[in-house]
């Protein structure tokens, strides 16, 4: 019989041949789980605009394409982007510096001027807005980009779920028959536990 | 090169190329090829990372005279 090995040699012997395994395996256990994981996103839509409908619903069906989980919370004004005719969303030039005024029609010497209307003129012409959204609708049928409604109806076929703020819903004085059909109506306590496993949340 | 489905995304932005080819892509059974004609400059980078992400294989990607051509096989 030999002489029993001293415990703290073998324990050095133990912690040294982990430390040469366990990164390598660990890694490899974690490239594995993000690999078989099914990506997810968490969206709060909170805007009722022409422009700022796009982002949330580009988002939503694209990463749905992807194969990702997608969840869009509507809360405020984000509940004009669920109502059932989404034909009269309207963008607002008044205010907003980062919009170029430009025609959508024309020769391009027109097309590529930018109209610098002021402020205090764009609030005093009636209609500015109306005009202002049909304007944009109609860049946005020259460039080939995609109607909201078609956005929303490609991010529900895709299997985007929609839920709803409740509370906004009354504050407003909405009714569910406004909406699309198809949604959850919750309040934050439902909506946090799915942001805080997503992978990605955005506030929009 | 062969291909089973072909869908013509010329004139559309972003993100409709993407869009249409997912659904296209439903339509064919594992190994079957779509042919994807697009005129969004975007989507030469957005193809790439689309088959990336969902593991379908992006065959090939070329552009000739402002059309961009892509082959994709179904997962």
């Amino acid at each position: 019989m030999g002489a029993t090995p001293d415990i703290a040699v073998v324990d050095d012997l133990i912690r040294q041949r982990l430390d040469e395994i366990l990164p390598g395996k660990i890694e490899e256990k974690l490239k594995e789980i993000q690999e078989n994981k099914t990506p997810s996103m968490a969206i709060i839509a909170t805007k009722g605009t022409l422009d700022w409908a796009y982002p949330p619903f580009i988002l939503a069906s694209t990463a749905a394409a992807l194969g990702w989980d997608v969840t869009i919370f509507f809360t405020f004004y984000g509940l004009n982007l669920v109502k059932k005719d989404v034909s009269d969303l309207k963008v607002s030039p008044l205010g907003n510096p980062g919009m170029p005024m430009k025609m959508p029609f024309g020769p391009d010497w027109f097309k590529s001027i930018n109209w610098n209307i002021p402020n205090v003129v764009q609030a005093g012409i009636p209609g500015f807005e109306t005009v202002a959204t049909s304007l944009m609708q109609q860049t946005i049928k020259n460039n080939g980009v995609a109607s909201i409604s078609e956005l929303r109806e490609l991010s529900q076929e895709a299997g985007v779920k929609f839920v709803v703020c409740q509370m906004t819903v009354e504050l407003f004085g909405f009714n569910h028959e406004d909406f699309v059909e198809g949604m959850d109506y919750v309040g934050a306590a439902s909506f946090l536990p799915v942001a805080q496993t997503a992978d990605v949340t955005l506030f929009i | 090169m062969n291909f089973d489905k072909e869908l013509d995304a010329r004139g559309l932005n972003c993100p409709l190329p993407i869009l249409r080819a997912k659904k296209a892509l439903a339509e064919l059974t594992s190994g079957q090829v779509l042919r994807i004609i697009a005129t969004d400059p975007g989507s030469v980078k957005d193809f790439q990372a689309f088959a990336k992400q969902t593991g379908n294989e992006l065959l090939s990607s070329a552009e000739n005279n402002k059309e961009f051509e892509f082959f994709i096989k179904r997962k």
